[in-house]
């Protein structure tokens, strides 16, 4: 769904006049005639973001992979919480239907994007389609989601904290477990800030409250009967969840390539201790560098110089865990599965991503690089693809123990080299189209004499885009093939050591069959001196 | 770890794992309470979180209005508020005794004082809707103020009426709680949980108290 989406942005970038007569069935007002109009163009591109970053990004590594394996790596029956689990899955799923509705109205979907910034998202209907039913429904699904994700995260961390199985210590905890805690506390912690920012929208824009409403706005030749309010304040509270919201995509990502860094380079992970710290790290830093996200919005140079010097602090915690994936890789006895392959993938794209934010991250190239193109690039290379590629790395990792069958692996390497080439064939020249000071959310580039050289690389990135989407469509293949005709899984097909594998494929309704396993050891001991195998199980007394 | 050199049988590893156990090593919460009772503990925190940056949204357009008004009299708001605290304060004791009454399984106890709490709770709501009674009459709505910035009946609004649905819920709550422990269906760690509750509700009370009331008072 994001990713129609965002194929719809890039052809409407390179042919703005293109016929597409399914548009027109969603909405006569947006697409007249099935030609997008440039604020129905705004409305796609506010539900690609929000589909992505919450629904997926947020969604699938942690509420997916983190609800199966977390209980079962830590040797419990369930979660915690079983019954507030399944609310928290229903409650998700009625936040995505509430969105998803701003389709089916007449306005359409908001165009205030992701972020929702006021006074634009505030002021209700005279800004512009979407904006007055649609903002709403917006803000509803939001403040749904948050519930949903703040109960997901209380029984994740009640979790961890109390079912881990006996002499599972902290220390021994796989890497993929302290993710998957430190993301919940993240989303504990930040979701509720934007909870509380989301009420006070709703009420600017149905209460009229004008918490966010400066005086004496005129929208669209309205007077806007709203004042005292400031829309800084919304970027404020916004940016204090958003931040945070960046590593909630992006830690269970770093978890998963841990762990199958280590297992299929058949060696120990490379300095498990500093791994944790840097994920604590990460996540503590992550909540005292929103600024970095307002530059422009005026702020002191003093407190852009500390937001700035905080958000370099964050390169040494990701450094350590860069510098820790090479030490596990190098003079292992490397195998090269799928899963493997966009672990790797995840780390190159972890660097590439990670590097421009060490740009962004300085007030004075900021200022130049804001709404450009290469923010865009940024944060898709980082907390977009990265941590898609971790999605990815973990669905060829445990779908044998899902499912009880192996994923094709020819299919998979196909998937893998070509997503792999084609996103940095789209993300890449995004940092030169924001050099040249390409503004991003335009949606019509032809009328601008400045940007006309640049739509031969715009050309480039749609056709990369069309490859890399259409190549999916290989991937949903091969699970539902697999799913059904794939090769049989054995209970540990890929010789790992944590306790996932020590039970059936797929895994009986209590995980363990009332056995309550008993854990002697650490969860990397790969290559382990004298011992029979080149891995010891998480379980094995020896 | 340091147990590659275990090389006796599947037990004697075992023995040398269990002597070497403690509260994190798993097998049980390290903190020696009960699920439920830590989801309480995170749910607040996460809670306290909300109306943090609600409080901090308030002081925030607070500090940037140039005509934020002091409404408040000592009489008769200060008072009255005063009187809610009071009320809230008195029934926070009066959990503290229901969950004492719990823990000695004197069932019937527990739920009068319980009952009792939750007449402090209600008690509370009819005074504070009262409050908000007198503030509508003399004109201060969600999107007005007759005292200058509009923000004020919005700020105060949104505060005290989150924190007066945290209440509400919370009475609900305890009367479910009550009810289902004096037939004897839950046990006395459900209550102490729906204390902690109460108990977090007094506390936000503490600082909405002082920063939309007492900071604002008219001295003259």
């Amino acid at each position: 769904m994001g990713l129609l989406l965002s194929i719809l942005i890039r052809i409407h970038l390179i042919a703005p006049q293109a016929k597409i007569p399914l548009l027109e069935l969603l909405s006569h007002t947006g697409a007249p005639g099935g030609v997008m109009s440039p604020e129905y163009y705004l409305s796609l591109l506010t539900m690609h973001g929000t589909i992505m970053v919450f629904f997926v990004l947020t969604t699938a590594p942690q509420s997916g992979f983190g609800n199966y394996f977390l209980p079962i790596q830590i040797g419990a029956e369930d979660m915690a919480f079983p019954r507030l689990n399944m609310l928290s899955f229903w409650v998700t799923l009625a936040g995505l239907v509430v969105l998803l509705a701003a389709f089916f109205i007449p306005d359409g979907p908001p165009i205030s994007g992701w972020t929702a910034y006021p006074p634009l998202s505030a002021v209700g209907g005279a800004s512009g389609p979407g904006e007055a039913v649609g903002q709403n429904l917006w803000i509803i699904s939001i403040a749904i989601f948050c519930l949903a994700s703040m109960l997901g995260a209380l029984n994740f961390i009640a979790t961890t904290l109390d079912l881990r199985a006996r002499g599972l210590s902290l220390g021994r905890l796989p890497l993929t477990c302290w993710a998957w805690f430190i993301t919940a506390i993240l989303a504990l912690l930040s979701f509720a800030v934007l909870l509380a920012a989301g009420a006070l929208l709703l009420l600017d824009r149905v209460g009229g409250t004008s918490f966010f409403v400066p005086g004496g706005l005129i929208v669209s030749d309205k007077i806007i009967h709203h004042s005292g309010g400031s829309p800084l304040l919304w970027q404020h509270l916004f940016w204090f969840f958003g931040h945070p919201e960046v590593y909630i995509a992006i830690l269970p990502g770093m978890g998963v390539t841990s762990h199958i860094l280590s297992t299929f380079s058949r060696k120990p992970i490379f300095g498990y201790k500093a791994m944790v710290g840097a994920m604590a790290t990460i996540g503590c830093l992550g909540f005292v560098v929103w600024g970095h996200h307002m530059f422009v919005s005026g702020m002191s140079p003093y407190s852009a110089f500390a937001f700035s010097v905080l958000t370099m602090a964050i390169a040494v915690p990701s450094a350590i865990k860069t510098f820790n994936w090479l030490g596990t890789i190098v003079g292992g006895k490397l195998r090269f599965p799928t899963a493997m392959l966009f672990a790797l993938g995840f780390v190159s794209l972890f660097v590439t991503g990670g590097l421009s934010g060490i740009f962004l991250g300085q007030p004075p190239v900021d200022i130049y690089f804001h709404d450009t193109y290469f923010v865009l690039a940024h944060f898709h290379m980082i907390m977009g693809v990265a941590a898609i590629f971790g999605i990815f790395g973990g669905t060829y990792f445990w779908f044998p123990k899902m499912f009880g069958r192996m994923l094709n692996e020819t299919l998979g390497k196909i998937h893998f080299w070509v997503t792999f080439v084609g996103v940095y064939a789209i993300f890449m020249p995004m940092h030169f189209l924001g050099l040249e000071g390409h503004p991003r959310r335009y949606s019509e580039l032809s009328g601008f004499e400045f940007l006309k050289p640049l739509m031969g690389v715009h050309t480039f990135i749609s056709h990369a885009a069309f490859v890399t989407g259409a190549i999916q469509l290989v991937f949903i293949f091969n699970l539902f093939w697999s799913m059904f005709k794939g090769k049989k899984a054995a209970e540990n097909p890929w010789e790992a050591t944590t306790l996932e594998w020590t039970v059936p494929s797929p895994p009986p309704h209590d995980n363990f069959a009332g056995r309550h396993p008993v854990v002697l050891r650490g969860a990397y001991e790969f290559s382990v001196p004298g011992a029979a195998k080149d891995y010891v199980m998480q379980d094995s007394p020896k | 770890m340091a147990t590659h050199e275990l090389t006796g049988t599947p037990g004697a590893a075992l023995d040398a794992a269990v002597a070497r156990e403690s509260a994190w090593s798993g097998g049980g919460s390290p903190y020696a309470i009960g699920s439920k009772k830590l989801g309480m503990w995170l749910f607040i925190i996460s809670d306290a979180i909300t109306f943090s940056a609600l409080l901090i949204a308030y002081s925030y357009v607070r500090v940037a209005s140039n005509d934020w008004p002091m409404p408040f009299h000592f009489w008769p708001s200060i008072i009255k508020t005063t009187v809610m605290t009071f009320v809230l304060l008195t029934s926070s004791v009066t959990m503290v005794m229901a969950v004492h009454a719990g823990k000695l399984e004197r069932r019937a106890t527990a739920a009068k004082w319980i009952a009792a709490t939750m007449l402090g709770g209600l008690t509370f709501i009819v005074l504070h809707a009262l409050e908000w009674r007198d503030l509508i009459h003399e004109g201060v709505r969600l999107f007005q103020s007759p005292w200058g910035t509009p923000l004020f009946g919005a700020a105060f609004f949104t505060l005290t009426g989150l924190h007066m649905t945290h209440v509400a819920i919370g009475v609900v709550y305890l009367g479910t709680v009550a009810t289902l422990f004096a037939r004897g269906r839950l046990s006395s760690e459900d209550v102490e949980v729906s204390g902690l509750y109460w108990h977090f509700v007094d506390l936000v009370w503490m600082f909405i108290f002082p920063l939309v009331y007492l900071l604002s008072v008219r001295m003259s």
